[in-house]
């Protein structure tokens, strides 16, 4: 089990986010998992050396508020669950609109054997 | 009148970049006032590859991810396992994790050193360091018998010991090599046609720093002390260092953290040698990983993170890996916006950024 995890669901994803920064965390990373017909999104926050992990599962098709409104530089990771993964997230500041990454093959590789 | 805006590409390929990366810089005149970054031109999916590889052979992939910090990718993906599995390495392997770590940081910042002399256009600069930086690959040749994929580090340890007389042999070459980088020092720090290509040049705050979520020396040079090595893992916590940092936050200051950087690290090697433990290298292991962990370590470039879910089968079921480059990214871009077209060469080298790394 992580360290410091809170799995939380997506409706209250936004005010915990807020709560985190108002803390002065600041983003760390955001990955997203496949889990069968699910994805789980794992937030990871920092402050110096503390850790800080917010986990969510959302059905596939689902739509994710972006949180780059709270934090700036998650707009880097949201187009990255976006491209690679095909996550539809609502709001990222900066919306490269499936831009980010130009793979040769194909994304998101969602489901595939990529 | 306002002045017309154009779209300047910037890379894939460009004279500066080892690696393909592409921005789109958005000019008026001769100031870029936006730019709009993409990658993925060499992703390779490694992540993925987990699913498919042995749990222990997943660490040569890992190594794989970058040629420049493959010794920290290594480590990263193996120190998180050994959590998971409950693997306390003996304090030889730790002494000398450190020490391989260590040469890594020196070869990656003087590689650095040479790169940023080619993009300020001083080449005789850029051979001197290269050369410099031949005899750290010499060192890591004759400890593990690799020059960029070492292949040493293992679940549990390592897969081969450095004799000391290897080790103690380190000594009087890395005093070669930090005398010969004081001599580059002077021309990178001192010299007044490279100051006007560094000093006061994309200036980053301490504020914006933390908040965009900046690594490495680029959040160093900009007054942060913050250094994951510093979490006390390896061997950090039994040598002395200090956090090296600059209030400067332009391209002047991110290129001395990273020349101090490299007198420290000879500094660790040195005391990791005097301090060597005899015992062994390797501590068995038994059944499969299962749970999660993130592992947060420095990396040159940075804090790069590592975590596994893996659930007690051959097989892990995710790896993710945020490199310093990705995460420097959001940082790069607030500095290339006001400066001018004829610095963005020099902005995007001083992030030191790795595409291989990011592209994993």
């Amino acid at each position: 089990m992580l360290e410091n995890l809170e799995v939380i669901g997506l409706i209250g994803l936004l005010n915990k986010v807020k709560e985190i920064k108002n803390e002065d965390y600041r983003i760390m990373q955001i990955c997203s998992t496949k889990i069968d017909e699910e994805y789980e999104l794992l937030y990871t926050f920092g402050r110096e050396y503390e850790i800080k992990h917010l986990k969510t599962t959302i059905r596939y098709g689902e739509h994710v508020p972006s949180i780059s409104d709270i934090f700036p530089s998650a707009f880097l990771y949201e187009n990255e669950m976006h491209d690679l993964f095909g996550i539809a997230i609502d709001g990222i500041n900066h919306d490269y609109k499936g831009n980010l990454y130009r793979t040769a093959v194909e994304a998101p590789f969602a489901g595939s054997e990529a | 009148m306002a002045a017309k805006r154009s779209v300047i590409p910037f890379g894939p390929q460009h004279p500066v970049l080892p690696e393909p990366i592409h921005i789109d810089l958005i000019t008026e005149d001769e100031k870029v006032v936006e730019a709009v970054p993409s990658i993925g031109f060499v992703h390779r999916g490694l992540e993925q590859l987990v699913t498919k590889k042995d749990f222990g052979e997943m660490v040569y992939v890992a190594e794989r991810i970058c040629g420049i910090c493959s010794f920290g990718h290594g480590y990263g993906y193996v120190k998180t396992i050994e959590h998971i599995m409950g693997i306390e390495p003996t304090d030889r392997a730790r002494y000398i994790r450190t020490l391989l770590f260590e040469l890594s940081r020196m070869h990656s910042h003087i590689l650095w050193l040479g790169l940023m002399a080619d993009a300020f256009g001083f080449e005789s600069l850029f051979m001197e360091t290269w050369r410099l930086r031949e005899k750290i690959l010499d060192m890591l040749e004759s400890a593990t018998g690799g020059r960029v994929i070492f292949s040493i580090i293992r679940i549990g340890g390592l897969r081969k010991d450095v004799p000391d007389d290897i080790l103690k042999g380190f000594i009087p070459e890395l005093e070669k090599v930090v005398e010969g980088i004081k001599s580059c020092e002077k021309v990178f720090l001192s010299d007044p046609a490279v100051l006007s290509r560094l000093k006061g040049v994309g200036y980053l705050s301490k504020e914006d720093a933390i908040n965009l979520g900046c690594e490495g020396p680029f959040l160093r040079a900009s007054g942060v002390d913050w250094d994951n090595r510093m979490r006390g893992y390896a061997a950090y916590p039994s040598v002395d260092f200090d956090i090296i940092t600059s209030n400067d936050g332009d391209s002047y200051a991110r290129c001395y953290v990273r020349i101090q950087e490299i007198y420290q690290s000879a500094a660790i090697i040195r005391q990791c040698i005097e301090k060597m433990p005899q015992e062994g290298i390797y501590v068995p292991i038994k059944g499969f990983p299962n749970g999660e962990h993130m592992t947060v370590i420095e990396q040159p470039r940075g804090g790069a993170c590592y975590y596994v879910q893996a659930s007690g089968k051959k097989f892990i079921e995710r790896m993710r890996v945020r490199t310093p480059t990705f995460a420097n990214i959001p940082a790069l871009v607030k500095t290339l916006q006001g400066c001018d077209v004829s610095d963005v060469p020099i902005l995007v080298v001083t992030i030191d950024p790795c595409i291989s790394c990011t592209e994993r």
